[in-house]
Formats: structure tokens, C-alpha cells, sequence
């Protein structure tokens, strides 16, 4: 019986295909973070500035994109907003894009509270050597942030990661997607074909998700270590 | 201190409330303009050379994915047909039960070929073209602890998917029986097999199909409720498609394409106590 079931990954395209929703899955979030990281550096540094309505502005931002739950920005922006405003993008370039933004507005936070949290003198000793605002950021405090964010924003890479399995409600062809298809094409003749299915998701998964959590502890461990001596 | 936090909340909100105002108006005014240009009238479809069918994934034998990769079933056959009739190409977006409203109002499809049944709630969000298909809702249980009577079904656990006509019948009709929503046919079939519910509701040719191959379960009752139909959705106001789609059901049903398309797709999956007749609308 479990032989049986085994067999559905192996049959016609099967496994192929579901590398291919693999693909999507890594693209979509590799393409979101890595945008999403750039605006989110850029927006949390301007939320350290003194600028009340640029930060009023940018706190509504990220706390409208922190409330409101994946499922719903998805939806929002996948069948709301384009009968309103007439924006119409496909299916994987607006979950992009979704996630980009989500992305964006977490590491803003992630980065505004890396870059206050570096000692004050070091902020004062730079004015005092008389570095203008660009040489401060660029040569003091981004550096100096840049240790204390790493351990956060690769647990942020993790939750993105495993939040594209919400994808399929959008019609992306995800690996969880594709693994839905096979299982529903071959549940007649493999019922537990399921269990080998989602069993292969959860490697995939596993495989992308935790070398990356490992490196996140590892960097914690050395930052700590290289802190207390 | 607490006067001061309290207007902060209340500029907070007030920019919120201007937000939205300020994205609903565009909404009213860009709304007034795209109704002029539809971008899924026949015209605008031969012109792309593409129409966009919403079809199910995960539906076997109406629209599924075989080993290949390809689309196959009921639905897909008709989708292409349709096609090759407009002679355009086609490509298939696809949707899960509850979101093939959305699908189409928000212009994500054109047509949608979804083992989509007919309820006056869903008439009013969109149009549907003329039927292809006739069922009803059936519920299928274990064989050891069969339900044959909804009067068993009170104060217990009923598998439902989100968005189908029997989550409407029995939510409406039934309001004793606990419902418990799923968002795909994977997982309600799961759900089944695991024993979170006693039975599970579902149309009734799908149940056919499934408790054939599930042998241990029955389809306990065969019909509840009203008798439905399955008929291609367009986007309400798309008169320009819906009338196209119209003559070509009836052309087909002429030329018995249904009958051939039983035959080929869903025959190998039902039963022996399943005509085409049961399935099939009659020639008229």
C-alpha cells in the first residue's frame, strides 16, 4: 500500500511539476524579499528622521500592512482592488508585489529599531568629526544595525516563505497548488497518494526553511559571543 | 497624557476614514468608464485572440490535471470547444469553488466553465448562459454508518466546501446540522476519511463518481433539495458574450456534443447506476 502511494511522484510529469510549483514558490519570495528588503532599508531609515508626517505616514503603512492578515491583502489586491481602480496584473506578479510591500513594511520596523537601538554616543561621535547625515547612516549607524536586524530579517525570509502556500487561493500555480492537482487526479487510484504528496511539500519546505533558520541562530550566536567577549 | 493619546487616535483614524474615502471615489468614477469598453465582449476576445476560461484543478472527471500535466475533463472539453468555435486560443486560469464570482468581476476571466450551478443569489452577482448539465446536492456517508434521511444529520458534524450549492441548502434549508467548511474538494474529501464529520455534502454526480472509487462509503442520499443546473458564467452586463455562448450550448447540444463528452469524460468515472440522461440535458 504505501509502495502504491509512492508511486504517484514518480508517475508521468508528476515530480517535474511539482519542482516547476517549486519554482514559483522560491521565485515569488525571492523576488519579494529582496525587493521588499531594499524599500524596507530605505523606509526605516526615514523613519528615524525627525519629520512627524513622514513618520505618521510610514507608522500607518507598516501597521496596515502588519493588521490586516495575508489572506485578506491578497484577496484586496487580487479581485477588490482591480474592480475599483481598473489595475489588472496577473496572478504571480501581484502576489509579488503584495508581498513585496508586506515585506517592505516589516523590515521598515525590523530596521527603525535596529538603528535606534545603537549606542547614542556613537551617533554623537560621528556629528562631533563632523560627518553630514549620508556619512552617519552610511559609515556609523547602518553598519552598526546591520548585525542586530540579520537574525530578524531571516526569520522574516522564513514567515514569507512559508506564507506563499496562501498563493493558491489566487490562482497562483504554487507548489501546494500542483500538489492539489496530483493528488485530486490520482485519488481514485492511490489514496494515499496524499500523504507522499504533502509529505514532499513539507521536504521542500524543510530544505529552504532551515538552512536559513540555522544561519539566522548561528549569526546570533557570534554577534552575542563577539558582544560579551 | 491621556487627552493627548486620544488625539493621536483620532488623527490616526481620521486619515484612515480619508483613505478610504478618498479610494472609493476613485473607484465610482473609474467604474462609469470601463463599463463603456468591456474587455470581454466577443469582439474584444477575437481581437486578443485569446479567451480566458476559469476552470477547476482539482475536479475530477470536470476539470483536473492529469499525469502529463495537461487539463482534461468535461469542462476542459467544452473549453475547448468554445474556443476552436470563436476561434481563438484559450487559456485557463484556475479557480477554486469560492472564488469564481470574484474571478469574473473582477475581470480575471471571461467565461467560466466551473461545474458552475445555477442559484437565483449567484444570478444576481452575475449571468449565467443556458445549462449543460443537471444535478442536485447528494450526501455521502460510510457504509457502516450510512445516512439516508437529513433527520440524521441534526446537531452533527456535515462536511461542506466553502461556496457550493450545498453549503447554501444547508445553511438556508437544514440550520440544525453543524456545517464544517472546507476550501477545496482535497480537503472535505480528507476531512471525510478522517472522521471529522458523519457525511459529506456535495452535487451529486461528483459523489457518484467519488464513492465508486471509495468503496467503503455510499452515497446514502442520492438527492436533497431542489434539482440545479450547470451552466458557462459571464460577467453580469456581458450581454455581448452571453448571447454568443447561448447559441453555441444550443448548437451543441444539437450536435449532441454533451452525449460524446459524457461518454469520453465522465462515463469512465460513474457507475453503472448513472445515464447520460441524468447527467445530460435532453435535444430539443
Amino acid at each position: 500500500m504505501a509502495h502504491s502511494g509512492i508511486s504517484v511522484l514518480l508517475e508521468g510529469t508528476n515530480f517535474t511539476r511539482l519542482l516547476g510549483g517549486l519554482f514559483v514558490t522560491i521565485k515569488i519570495a525571492a523576488v519579494a524579499l529582496i525587493t521588499g528588503l531594499i524599500l524596507g532599508v530605505i523606509l526605516g531609515v526615514l523613519r528615524t528622521f525627525k519629520n512627524r508626517l513622514l513618520r505618521l505616514i510610514l507608522r500607518l503603512y507598516l501597521e496596515f500592512f502588519r493588521i490586516v492578515p495575508t489572506v485578506v491583502l491578497l484577496f484586496l489586491f487580487y479581485y477588490i482592488l482591480p474592480r475599483q481602480l481598473n489595475f489588472n496584473l496577473p496572478a504571480d506578479q501581484l502576489a509579488t508585489l503584495v508581498f513585496a510591500l508586506w515585506v517592505a513594511a516589516e523590515m521598515s520596523d525590523i530596521v527603525r529599531g535596529a538603528l535606534i537601538s545603537v549606542p547614542k554616543h556613537q551617533r554623537e561621535s560621528g556629528l562631533a568629526i563632523g560627518l553630514n547625515r549620508y556619512q552617519l547612516y552610511r559609515y556609523v549607524l547602518i553598519p552598526q544595525a546591520m548585525t542586530l536586524e540579520i537574525p530578524a530579517t531571516i526569520n522574516l525570509a522564513t514567515r514569507v516563505i512559508k506564507t506563499t502556500s496562501l498563493l493558491m487561493l489566487i490562482s497562483v500555480m504554487d507548489v501546494i497548488n500542483v500538489g492539489q492537482q496530483i493528488i485530486e487526479a490520482n485519488n481514485h487510484t492511490h489514496p494515499t497518494g496524499v500523504f507522499w504528496v504533502y509529505g514532499l511539500i513539507f521536504l521542500f519546505y524543510f530544505l529552504i526553511d532551515y538552512p536559513l533558520s540555522w544561519w539566522a541562530k548561528r549569526l546570533e550566536k557570534r554577534r552575542l559571543e563577539r558582544a560579551n567577549g | 497624557m491621556k487627552k493627548r493619546s486620544f488625539t493621536k487616535l483620532l488623527t490616526v483614524v481620521s486619515v484612515f476614514a480619508a483613505l478610504l474615502l478618498v479610494l472609493t471615489g476613485c473607484g465610482n468614477s473609474s467604474k462609469k468608464s470601463s463599463s463603456s469598453s468591456n474587455p470581454s465582449s466577443v469582439q474584444q476576445i477575437k481581437k486578443k485572440g485569446t479567451i480566458r476560461i476559469a476552470v477547476f484543478g482539482d475536479l475530477p472527471p470536470y476539470g483536473w490535471v492529469n499525469q502529463d500535466g495537461k487539463r482534461v475533463g468535461y469542462d476542459v472539453t467544452l473549453a475547448h470547444q468554445v474556443a476552436k468555435d470563436l476561434g481563438v486560443k484559450v487559456k485557463f486560469v484556475q479557480v477554486n469553488a469560492n472564488n469564481r464570482v470574484d474571478a469574473l468581476n473582477s475581470n480575471k476571466v471571461d467565461l467560466v466553465l466551473a461545474n458552475f450551478t445555477v442559484t437565483p443569489q449567484r444570478k444576481q452577482v452575475i449571468d449565467f448562459a443556458k445549462p449543460y448539465m443537471k444535478v442536485s446536492v447528494g450526501v455521502v456517508s460510510p457504509k457502516s454508518k450510512p445516512i439516508t434521511n437529513a433527520s440524521q444529520l441534526k446537531g452533527k458534524n456535515l462536511i461542506v466546501t466553502k461556496g457550493t450549492t450545498a453549503e447554501t441548502y444547508f445553511t438556508s434549508k437544514q440550520p440544525d446540522v453543524n456545517l464544517l467548511k472546507f476550501d477545496s474538494k482535497t480537503q472535505q474529501f480528507n476531512a471525510l476519511k478522517n472522521g471529522r464529520g458523519v457525511a459529506l455534502a456535495d452535487d451529486n454526480s461528483y459523489l457518484y463518481a467519488w464513492s465508486k472509487d471509495n468503496p467503503k462509503y455510499t452515497v446514502g442520499i442520492k438527492s436533497i433539495g431542489p434539482k440545479s443546473y450547470i451552466a458557462p458564467a459571464v460577467k453580469k452586463g456581458n450581454q455581448s458574450l452571453l448571447n454568443w455562448t447561448n447559441k453555441e450550448i444550443t448548437k451543441l447540444t444539437k450536435q449532441s456534443f454533451f452525449v460524446k463528452d459524457y461518454n469520453t469524460q465522465l462515463k469512465p468515472y460513474f457507475g453503472k447506476e448513472v445515464k447520460p440522461s441524468d447527467i445530460v440535458l435532453p435535444t430539443k
